[in-house]
């Protein structure tokens, strides 16, 4: 299954809530959701442990928008557009935590 | 609709029912779904489970409390309502605080559920 959390961290709890509830699958960071994967900031530990369990993509179109695209926390995976859609069509249902 | 071709409605109540209008817009969903014969399951988590607190009076703020019509999901056949365990407990809560009949779920079960779903709405 894939989530899309598109809140900060510090902002919403959605991704904290996500990482409780989710089987293990794919987690993708959109928009301001991006800011999870930022080395060094607040949630790079709960993303590094959620790492253990789901493959972690970050929308690197939103991570370069806002300057994080070259501190990413190593191991996740960035993803384009296009890799977007194919994470949509690969899986089999989809939960957006807005 | 045949029962072979219901699909599995989740509506995932992630809000708080008077800040936003998310609640009431997912219940209307919910009996639309409801009267296409759908298999349909909601979810309450975070501050969603607010939305089934008992005693909401909304006189005072002018707007219509739609709180009763959980207990009438029931005549439409939606009878599958969960909540998170974990949601209740972080707001002091718990399923005597509901004006509903719930089902009561850790967050794996309910991560588990979720992922068997084919649809999978988020309010």
């Amino acid at each position: 299954m894939l989530h899309i959390v598109n809140k900060s961290p510090l902002e919403r709890p959605a991704l904290t809530a996500c990482l409780r509830i989710a089987e293990p699958g794919t987690i993708l960071l959109i928009e301001d959701g991006v800011y999870a994967a930022a080395r060094g900031a607040a949630g790079e530990t709960p993303l590094r442990e959620a790492m253990t369990r789901h493959k972690v993509c970050v929308l690197l179109p939103d991570a370069e928008a806002r300057a994080i695209g070259d501190r990413l926390i190593d191991g996740v995976t960035t993803v384009d557009y296009g890799g977007f859609v194919d994470l949509v069509a690969e899986n089999r249902n989809c939960q957006s935590w807005l | 609709m045949s029962e072979g071709t219901a699909k599995k409605f989740m509506f995932v109540n992630r809000s708080a029912p008077y800040g936003t209008v998310y609640a009431l817009e997912s219940l209307e969903v919910v009996l639309i779904s409801a009267a296409f014969d759908q298999d349909v399951s909601l979810v309450f988590v975070e501050d969603g489970v607010w939305q089934l607190k008992k005693g909401q009076q909304t006189k005072g703020i002018e707007t219509k409390n739609f709180s009763p019509t959980y207990r009438a999901l029931e005549g439409y056949d939606v009878e599958k309502l969960y909540v998170e365990q974990e949601s209740l407990a972080a707001r002091g809560l718990t399923e005597d605080d509901l004006i509903v009949d719930v089902t009561v779920l850790s967050s794996a079960d309910l991560g588990k559920l979720m992922g068997e779903q084919d649809v999978v709405l988020s309010f």
